[in-house]
């Protein structure tokens, strides 16, 4: 019996193949007579569930609602609220070169490094599918970095790479393209912090492993016999097989790579330089609410960062029936 | 507050599962003896691109200050260790174990909080059938992919309210009221896994859910625990936004705002301790990870089958 929350999650195992996660099911009926029963386990239910219902609420739901209605307002966190309607919306996108850059740029580094990091990760993870000895090591080698990638001292270590004499300029140098520093370059610095995303494709290429380990032989074999090429096996069962898992990583990773932070806010020293080019709408957000003291518009700005994540999952979710081949479908 | 969470979530899950299934007897392919060299070198070369940031970090702690900017290659040309003893006075009046005490006491602190409010909200989402579960668990998993950002000015409002800026109470209550939804999320699934016949049986003998949930459930699920503490503790350690958003004086920052005082201020003039103290920011994690990396990579399911 198999159930994780990943094989849950891209297999869509039986009934719920088309939810992404499955709901738990009653399993009891409760019969007549059994009402105290029925009150006694709600009450046991809720009681278990003190600390995550008094964050849901206190934390995530109505911190949410009171965000939405300052994304309405003028605010600062001194002076009562002071409602303007849609100013806040209206002047992002008519009045605010910065925020239309900031979008501009934070939807390449999504759009860009994200297919790349998957490709990537499907790509290794293949290789490390072809052979199990001396797998193991590499996978573990490649994982570290998603596990750190995110933090400050990367961040650091990032900028000196990609420095001007850095190692890759004296790398790219030696064979012969002089590309001079990335980090202070404004057409550089976004492909570095692109690499830098990619450079965290161990996690995605883990799940990618191991949905690959779960691809049955005999389908590769069957392919085989009718004659199949690599190539074609690839597109006729890697792809369709994997799916669902590249489905989740695509999912995850774009909602993911939306919310990049401490490395732009480093690599930029909090000003999101050279010419914007790091200013990505979180950092931007940042900016706007503690240093700006503009919280309402900071609002506002969280709220399009919402709504944008929110299309493209929703957009996912709906095309996912065209392209993502669940398990379940032919049995 | 972690944008990597996801991906490590997945692994956490996924790869216990995978592991627990009994591996599948892998065909048997003779492949010529060049194309595995092709394979190691290959790997080998990925694994160097991969790694060599961190070695290059390592290396550089070494590196005296005059050599930065003349020297980025990897090895030092007059190794010295005078930037440790540097890094460990600190900066801005403040030394360096405070920084380090401050980050572990923020990051055990999560790791404590997850523990608890998790497994107590997991246990309900999994074995408790109560009336609204579907609607609460569907927003949970609403949760699972909401961006944090929504929520950062409001939340910041509140925790000034409560007059808990410049205190670690903004950084650990969430972690007390299981706001973390992948930490729920990956312990229902556990749980879920787990036979009932157990707690039925326990039922049957006149146990309640709290003696289930003490005696049974947590026993069962202390692998998947281990993993939720492992990456609590690591993004808690990690953490950048949060720290920056609510602390206020230095001897508060953790190590990662700590840094952030060497990348600003230093940074021309001190590398050799920049670098240095970025290095001893990872250290513990890097630590962690060779250590428990058979539970993070390859998961703790088959233990928990076994055990």
């Amino acid at each position: 019996m198999s159930t994780t929350a990943t094989r849950v999650i891209v297999t869509g195992e039986k009934s719920s193949r088309r939810s992404l996660f499955r709901r738990s099911r009653p399993e009891q009926v409760s019969r007549p007579g059994q009402r105290g029963r029925v009150v006694r386990e709600s009450l046991a239910g809720y009681g278990f569930l003190i600390p995550w219902l008094v964050g849901f609420f206190g934390l995530t739901l109505i911190p949410m609602a009171y965000s939405l209605y300052l994304s309405f307002t003028k605010y600062n966190i001194f002076a009562p609220p002071k409602w303007i309607g849609l100013d806040n919306y209206v002047r992002m996108f008519t009045n605010d070169p910065a925020f239309m850059q900031s979008a501009q740029i934070t939807l390449i580094y999504v759009l860009v490094g994200t297919p790349i990091t998957l490709a990537a990760a499907l790509g290794v993870a293949m290789l490390l599918n072809y052979r199990d000895k001396g797998a193991g090591f590499f996978r573990s080698a490649f994982y570290a970095p998603s596990l750190i990638g995110g933090s400050v001292s990367v961040a650091i270590v990032w900028r000196a790479m990609f420095a001007s004499d850095g190692p890759v300029d004296t790398a790219l140098s030696a064979i012969g393209i002089d590309l001079g520093g990335w980090i202070g370059n404004p057409a550089l610095v976004l492909p570095a912090m692109i690499l830098l995303a990619i450079w965290m494709f161990g996690a995605t290429m883990v799940i990618f492993l191991a949905g690959l380990k779960q691809i049955p032989k005999e389908l590769y074999e069957a392919a085989e016999m009718d004659g199949a090429g690599p190539w074609h096996r690839f597109r006729a069962v890697t792809l369709p097989m994997l799916s669902p898992v590249i489905f989740f990583n695509l999912l995850l990773g774009l909602i993911g790579a939306f919310q990049v932070f401490a490395s732009a806010y480093i690599i930029s020293n909090g000003t999101g330089g050279p010419a914007g080019m790091t200013n990505f709408i979180t950092l931007y957000l940042y900016k706007r609410g503690f240093s700006d003291g503009q919280m309402g518009y900071a609002a506002a700005i969280a709220w399009v960062l919402l709504i944008v994540v929110a299309v493209i999952a929703f957009i996912l979710f709906r095309t996912q029936r065209s392209w993502v081949h669940y398990a379940g479908d032919n049995r | 507050m972690s944008t990597t969470s996801f991906g490590e979530l997945a692994i956490a899950t996924l790869e216990n599962q995978v592991d627990a299934t009994p591996q599948q007897p892998r065909r048997k392919i003779k492949r010529g003896t060049w194309q595995t060299v092709i394979w190691f070198i290959v790997l080998i070369a990925v694994t160097a691109i991969v790694l060599y940031p961190l070695v290059w970090l390592l290396f550089s702690t070494f590196k005296p200050n005059s050599e930065f900017g003349s020297n980025m290659g990897l090895l030092p040309n007059n190794p010295t260790i005078a930037n440790y003893a540097k890094v460990m006075e600190g900066i801005a009046g403040v030394p360096m174990w405070r920084f380090f005490l401050n980050s572990f006491i923020i990051a055990a602190g999560s790791v404590i909080g997850v523990l608890i409010s998790s497994s107590l909200a997991a246990y309900a989402f999994a074995r408790i059938q109560f009336k609204g579960l579907s609607i609460l668990f569907a927003a949970m998993i609403g949760t699972l992919l909401l961006p944090f950002h929504v929520v950062i000015i409001p939340q910041y409002i509140i925790f000034q309210r409560l007059d808990m800026i410049d205190t670690f109470w903004p950084l650990l209550l969430p972690k007390f009221l299981a706001t973390e939804a992948f930490f729920v999320f990956l312990l229902v699934q556990f749980i879920r896994q787990m036979p009932r016949d157990m707690d039925e049986a326990a039922r049957i003998d006149g146990a309640g859910h709290v003696r289930i949930f003490w005696s049974i459930i947590l026993p069962l699920i202390k692998p998947a625990l281990i993993t939720c503490s492992i990456f609590a503790f690591i993004w808690a350690w990690n953490d950048f936004l949060g720290p920056l958003l609510y602390l206020t004086s230095p001897e508060n920052y953790p190590l990662p705002i700590a840094l952030r005082l060497y990348n600003d201020q230093t940074s021309v003039s001190d590398y050799g301790a920049t670098v240095t103290a970025s290095f001893i920011a990872l250290l513990p994690v890097l630590l962690f990870f060779l250590v428990f990396q058979r539970f993070l990579v390859d998961g703790v399911a088959t233990q928990g089958l076994k055990g």
